[in-house]
């Protein structure tokens, strides 16, 4: 087992804006099991940040436990980073996008993690819409403790050891629709070519994004009888591709007329959904919720973009808060003194 | 694309930078492996059935294989494979016993005229299956060039006389002191079979420019000059020369100067100094010696006082090259550079000269007067009796040359003298692919990379070094340092095997590949395909790896340009879709193999 990286490079890598090389956007080599849809993600965040040209040091990485919420070590490892416990990741999340807005937040959790035992803080994240990017890897089961059905599990499917799971799983994307969720996209961690530019928009949008990727767990759920499986994710899968433009970017791709929509983004960048037909509305959140039942009737499984609010007011303009980091401001900004102090009393009284 | 076919033993051979690039096509990286693991003779015989003569070549060798190597491409300087060489040599045990001896007398009688590399490789490759081999030399010993040319402080005789002593021990029997000057009187006698290897041994000159004649006396052809050093007819010269021409003997003439008296020594060359055709690392040592080298001057006049050469002339000027590339030199028109000296060395070059092959023998030669060979695969000539190889095939080259020369040659002779056509049915080279997985992600080799730098041979000081003629200047790798050389190697014979059944196209391997250079895309036609890769493939030198369509109709394309070798895509693959094996490659040769790939 190799536990460094080699240090080489391709000589001729492209740079971004900033003139890093995706190389600087590594992290550790990953120790998750061979084949693990897993890294795949962490390699599509790693792509997406070096495509958007962030600074390393402008991103900050959350997530709770699981072998899903290992995975920021393997990615951006000159970014801040927050492991928290089990199904807590939504706290810290919160609290850190509450202390210092300008970060782009990456939060990476499990299904375990976000269905099971962090569900209660899930969705509250969507109710107060934190600006950051939550990515679920979705394997259907608990991977770290061996393979136990998770609560996102299909009704059918079938575990590693040959029982049948009983029950309906969450689907998490219908979820996070229902609760008011102002980006909700579905993937599939061995589907780079739409994944990436989701992260991309993700972390683009004013508000919390919600992604829920498919990711394969190779050791305890890839077997025939998963639902999860590559073979069976491959099988099923109606996937809709699109580009992401970023803010004052020329489109270069050309597109047949009638056969792509655009959809904008608060900050002018936008996702191009290609082979969209004319019916397909990104903003209407009903329609959204319809087109991922009948995908679920189906038998499909539906990933793009479902559901985007370019308008969406994210906690901290909500709660009309102070518009820098906190580490930003100064001692007379925290403490303006008693003559302050002073008014508001008098306007308590 | 079609997909790659790996059956064909020509892919993975090209991977292998390094022996691709070797004449002999050495397996480059399991010798450097073997010294790693302090298994010099291992390392030495792997070496001695490719290329008969690893302590000199480890000291001497053009070596190709350097400019190829991958690492060149991944950091700024390529594995040390040459001076690892010479650390086989240099730490092998006694390895008599493991040489091959004369086979059983086969009844067939094969000539070989010149002692070089070339001949003595067709013996080395003969002599196990019973041919009786008569080698005629015009000098007292055999080696050739590499005796009277490569002067002792680059290659000491002790070291030249043990690896011609292997071959002449197999039974070889020697004709010095003989220059043959018919080849009709050998083509008379009842030999099955001739191999010419008598080099390129004229040495050009400058007859017509002013003074040649006049100066004669203090005029000498480089490579007759250099022969006369080593043989010890000549002892002296005077104590300020100048040396004329940018090739490796100019190189050897002004550094054997030195020794000899020479203080004031300087290389003129008509060419730009990038384009001097000595390699690098020599020019290095000669201007280490304190030796300038001037270039853009053009030689113009050998002035003569007094009947005595006192000086040269000449005139300066410059590179211009023309839209194909093709370079002329403009005179500058700067007045004429007078350059003082009491002797001279012409160093421009050698050709090829036949005065003792008759046209009555067949033999028919090319207007540059080398001779017509019907390909350089057989090295048959016009008379299908009479083989040629090394620098009398197609002019000066080097050592390494002359004894892949040889080996093919010798195939040829052994086909001939059995009664077949050399040009068909040659016998393929010997090719093994094993896997070296030896657990779930462990391989048998050291798969990471290490970045530690290349570094120099150790000199002795200088002052030594110019008081002999004889004293060794390099002196060789200690093993402390051979190990960590021999770590810069990437394996390039540890081949990425890929399994399009096996894929599941999870990209584990796309993702943690450091080099980027595997790729899931759509098949197109080359050129396309090429810049579709996550980078595009731009060194159209190295091949792509194109899997059969995969089931999501997508193909692996892997550009082999700077694979490390590392393992971490067959380490980070689920289903063992991708393997890594070694593949171990010799070329075909007359003798039976000796040496298997190393365990
Ligand atoms: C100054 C100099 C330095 C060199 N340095 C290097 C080096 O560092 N590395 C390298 O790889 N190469 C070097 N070379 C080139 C290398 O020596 C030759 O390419 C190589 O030796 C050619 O081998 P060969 O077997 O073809 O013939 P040669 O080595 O030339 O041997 C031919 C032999 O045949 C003899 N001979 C010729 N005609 C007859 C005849 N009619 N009868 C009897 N004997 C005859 C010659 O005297 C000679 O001994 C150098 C060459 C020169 C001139
Ligand atoms: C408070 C607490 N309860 C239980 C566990 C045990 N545990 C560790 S990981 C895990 C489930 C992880 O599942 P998921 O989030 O889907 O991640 P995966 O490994 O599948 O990627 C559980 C239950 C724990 N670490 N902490
Ligand atoms: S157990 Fe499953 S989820 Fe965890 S690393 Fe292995 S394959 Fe991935
Ligand atoms: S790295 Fe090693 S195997 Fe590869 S080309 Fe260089 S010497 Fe040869
Ligand atoms: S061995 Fe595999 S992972 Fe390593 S550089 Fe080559 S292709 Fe990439
Ligand atoms: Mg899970």
């Amino acid at each position: 087992m190799s536990y460094i990286k080699p240090k080489f490079r391709h000589p001729r890598l492209p740079t971004n804006k900033l003139g890093f090389t995706v190389a600087d956007y590594d992290g550790a080599i990953s120790t998750l099991c061979a084949g693990c849809g897993h890294d795949s993600i962490s390699a599509a965040i790693r792509n997406a940040c070096f495509q958007s040209a962030i600074p390393p040091h402008r991103i900050a990485k959350v997530s709770g436990i699981g072998c899903s919420s290992k995975m920021p070590t393997y990615f951006l490892g000159k970014s801040h980073g927050f492991n928290s416990v089990h199904g807590r990741m939504p706290s810290v999340a919160t609290g850190a996008s509450l202390a210092n807005r300008d970060l782009t937040y990456i939060g990476v959790s499990g299904d375990g993690d976000t269905a099971s035992i962090g569900m209660g803080q899930f969705i509250h994240l969507i109710r107060r819409n934190v600006n950051m990017t939550y990515i679920v890897a979705n394997n259907g089961c608990y991977g770290l403790t061996k393979g136990q059905d998770s609560a996102t599990a299909d009704l059918g499917s079938v575990a590693k050891g040959g029982a049948v799971n009983p029950f309906d799983g969450i689907d998490l994307a219908a979820l996070a629709l229902l609760q008011g969720a102002s980006f909700v996209a579905r993937s599939f961690s061995g589907d780079k070519g739409q994944l990436e530019p989701l992260i991309r928009a993700a972390m683009a949008h004013k508000g919390f994004a919600f992604i829920d990727v498919v990711s394969p767990c190779v050791t305890f759920n890839n077997h025939v009888g998963s639902t999860k499986s590559y073979a069976e994710t491959r099988e099923h899968l109606d996937a809709m591709p699109l580009d992401f433009v970023p803010m004052r970017e020329e489109i270069t791709t050309q597109y047949a007329e009638g056969t792509t929509q655009a959809v904008t983004l608060h900050d002018g960048s936008a996702i191009h959904l290609k082979k969209a037909d004319a019916t397909y509305k990104a903003n209407d959140r009903r329609a959204a919720m319809d087109v991922v039942q009948q995908a679920h009737a189906d038998g499909r499984i539906l990933t793009g973009l479902l559901y985007l609010d370019p308008d969406s007011q994210d906690l901290n303009q909500n709660l009309n808060l102070a518009t820098r980091p906190l580490n930003e401001l100064g001692k007379d900004e925290l403490c303006p003194g008693s003559k302050v102090l002073k008014s508001i009393n008098e306007g308590l009284r | 694309m079609k997909p790659t076919d790996i059956q064909d033993p020509e892919y993975f051979h090209k991977v292998v930078d390094c022996q691709f690039a070797c004449p002999a096509h050495t397996p480059v990286p399991e010798y450097i492996r073997l010294i790693a693991q302090e298994r010099y003779t291992d390392a030495y015989m792997i070496n001695w059935e490719s290329n008969v003569f690893p302590g000199v070549l480890g000291r001497t060798c053009d070596r190709p294989c350097e400019p190829a190597c991958r690492r060149g491409r991944v950091e700024e300087e390529p594995v040390a494979i040459c001076r690892l060489k010479r650390v086989a040599a240099d730490f092998k045990d006694d390895v008599k016993g493991l040489l091959p001896g004369a086979g059983p007398k086969n009844g067939k009688k094969v000539a070989l005229i010149g002692g070089g590399p070339a001949s003595l490789t067709v013996a080395r490759d003969l002599a196990p299956l019973g041919y009786e081999l008569h080698l005629y030399d015009e000098h007292a010993k055999a080696g050739g060039f590499m005796r009277s040319q490569i002067p002792a402080f680059r290659l000491p005789d002790e070291v030249l006389d043990e690896e011609v002593g292997y071959v002449l021990d197999m039974g070889v029997h020697t004709h010095f002191n003989k220059y043959v000057d018919s080849l009709q009187s050998i083509l008379d006698q009842d030999y099955d079979a001739i191999f010419v290897g008598c080099g390129a041994p004229r040495g050009r000159d400058l007859p017509n420019l002013p003074g040649r004649k006049e100066a004669d006396k203090n005029i000498h052809i480089g490579i007759d000059w250099l022969s006369s050093v080593a043989f010890e007819h000549t002892k002296s010269i005077g104590k300020r020369v100048i040396v004329l021409g940018g090739g490796n003997t100019a190189m050897d003439c002004c550094r054997t100067s030195r020794r000899l008296g020479g203080e004031d020594v300087k290389v003129i060359v008509r060419s730009p100094f990038e384009d001097m055709k000595a390699s690098p690392w020599e020019k290095e040592d000669a201007i280490h010696e304190g030796i300038p080298i001037l270039d853009n001057h053009v030689p113009k006049e050998f002035v003569v006082k007094d009947g005595k050469l006192v000086g040269m002339k000449f005139e300066k000027v410059e590179a211009q090259y023309d839209a194909e590339g093709k370079r002329s030199l403009v005179p500058t028109g700067e007045d004429l550079v007078y350059v003082e000296c009491d002797d001279v060395l012409i160093a421009i070059g050698q050709e090829n000269a036949f005065p003792w092959i008759e046209k009555s023998t067949g033999v028919r030669f090319t207007s540059w007067g080398t001779p017509i060979i019907n390909d350089d695969e057989t090295f048959q000539s016009t008379n299908k009796r009479v083989f040629f190889g090394g620098d009398s095939a197609f002019g000066p080259a080097n050592i390494i040359t002359a004894v892949a020369h040889g080996h093919k040659a010798a195939v040829s002779i052994d086909m001939y003298c059995n009664g077949q056509n050399p040009e068909v049915n040659r016998p393929a080279p010997h090719v093994t692919l094993v896997s070296q997985k030896m657990g779930i992600h462990e391989w048998s080799y050291d798969s990471i990379p290490v970045i530690d730098k290349r570094e120099a041979v150790p000199l002795v000081a200088l002052e030594e070094a110019l008081k002999s003629k004889t004293l060794e200047v390099e002196l060789g790798f200690d093993v402390e340092t051979a190990f960590v050389q021999a770590e810069r190697c990437l394996n390039c014979d540890a081949q990425t095997v890929f399994t399009d059944s096996a894929c599941i196209e999870c990209d584990a391997c796309t993702d943690i590949c450091p080099t980027s250079c595997i790729s899931f895309v759509e098949n197109a036609e080359e050129p396309e395909l090429r810049q579709s890769l996550l980078v595009p493939a731009e060194n159209a030198e190295q091949d792509l790896y194109v899997s059969g369509e995969l089931a999501t109709g997508k193909v692996m394309v892997k550009d082999e340009d700077v694979c490390l070798h590392c393992g971490l895509c067959a380490e980070r693959c689920p289903t063992a879709a991708w393997d890594m094996q070694k593949f171990y490659y010799t070329m075909a040769k007359a003798a039976p193999v000796l040496v298997e790939a190393a365990e």
